[in-house]
């Protein structure tokens, strides 16, 4: 799959980008099995082909973009947060949000603080706020990262570069049934100043999962 | 899809945040969503979020029904694991269906 190139770094001489992973040389059992219920499911007429494209089109649409704002907008908004908190389903529908995003499951909001941290992840397979970050990262459906999180998240926290104070408690949120999990960190210092817009880049896809913080531009 | 619902006639929650729980340590068979590392732990509800759908029933195609009361309970780490090391204050939260819960006997 050729994807155009979104970034911007200089490539050494002779430096090669990792091909994209080919998916079609591994045709394992579920993949045949995806395949043969989706051709039947065509074949005799209970969804089409194009009903399935424009699935994976608006599946793959969705961007931590989504979840940034919203992030901004608590910070930015007293009211808006309080919402939020309370009831995030309102306060996203309030902000423009289609409603059918929030059907499928229940999102929480859970909130940073100076005396609590809060990180998300789903150990039984990969439940994710899709709805406001996107597709998750590929680290977040790894073994590795669901069964150590849960057990030792300090130390896997210190592996994404973020080492918290012994007296901040870490929450960790194991999203196992039907609620979803947004971080709503905490605002960097020294940003009183910003916009709701310039607030909206410093909020990155890993602080909203909880395995970084957002920062101030330096 | 699942979505909280109308709550049946006549049924109210069993348990209320602040209530001590343990999860049940038994293991059926099938698509089961208390994760392992939980059964037979104690930890305290959080909150009660409402009536799903069982997703137990749902995964095999049947209804869901009667529906199920979803809470999320907060467990200590230190009564997760036993060598837990991080703070004493670290938890974790867990959305668990009450038929996985039973009350602490009071001491």
């Amino acid at each position: 799959m050729n994807e155009p190139h979104d970034h911007h770094h200089a490539h050494a001489a002779g430096h090669r980008h990792p091909p994209q992973a080919d998916h079609d040389d591994t045709l394992t059992y579920y993949r045949r099995l995806e395949i043969a219920v989706r051709e039947l499911l065509i074949e005799k007429g209970i969804i089409t082909a194009g009903e399935v494209s424009k699935v994976i089109e608006d599946i793959e649409s969705r961007s931590p973009e989504g979840g940034a704002r919203v992030v901004a907008r608590a910070w930015s908004d007293p009211k808006f947060r309080e919402l939020l908190l309370r009831d995030a389903t309102s306060a996203l529908t309030s902000m423009g949000f289609e409603l059918a995003l929030f059907l499928d499951t229940q999102l929480v909001i859970v909130e940073n603080t100076p005396d609590v941290h809060n990180v998300v992840v789903c150990t039984l397979c990969s439940c994710y706020p899709r709805m406001l970050l996107g597709l998750p990262p590929a680290w977040y459906k790894s073994r590795a990262y669901r069964a150590r999180v849960v057990s030792e998240p300090r130390a896997v926290l210190r592996e994404f570069g973020l080492e918290l104070w012994d007296r901040v408690a870490v929450r960790v949120h194991d999203s196992t049934a039907d609620l979803r999990y947004l971080v709503l960190p905490m605002r960097p210092p020294r940003t009183e100043h910003m916009s709701e817009a310039e607030l909206t880049a410093l909020v990155t896809r890993d602080s909203m999962i909880g395995t970084a913080v957002c920062r101030a531009p330096s | 899809m699942n979505v909280a619902l109308t709550a049946p006639a006549n049924a109210t929650p069993g348990f209320r945040a602040g209530d001590g729980v343990r999860v049940l340590d038994v293991h059926p068979p099938g698509h089961i969503r208390t994760p392992h590392y939980i059964r037979g732990k104690t930890g305290v509800i959080e909150r009660f979020v409402g009536y799903f759908r069982n997703p137990e029933e749902r995964a095999y195609g049947r209804s869901g029904e009667p529906l199920r009361a979803l809470y999320r309970v907060r467990f200590a780490q230190s009564e997760v694991w036993a060598r837990y090391d991080g703070g004493l204050r670290d938890t974790i939260d867990i959305d668990i269906y009450e038929h996985w819960l039973e009350h602490l006997k009071t001491p």
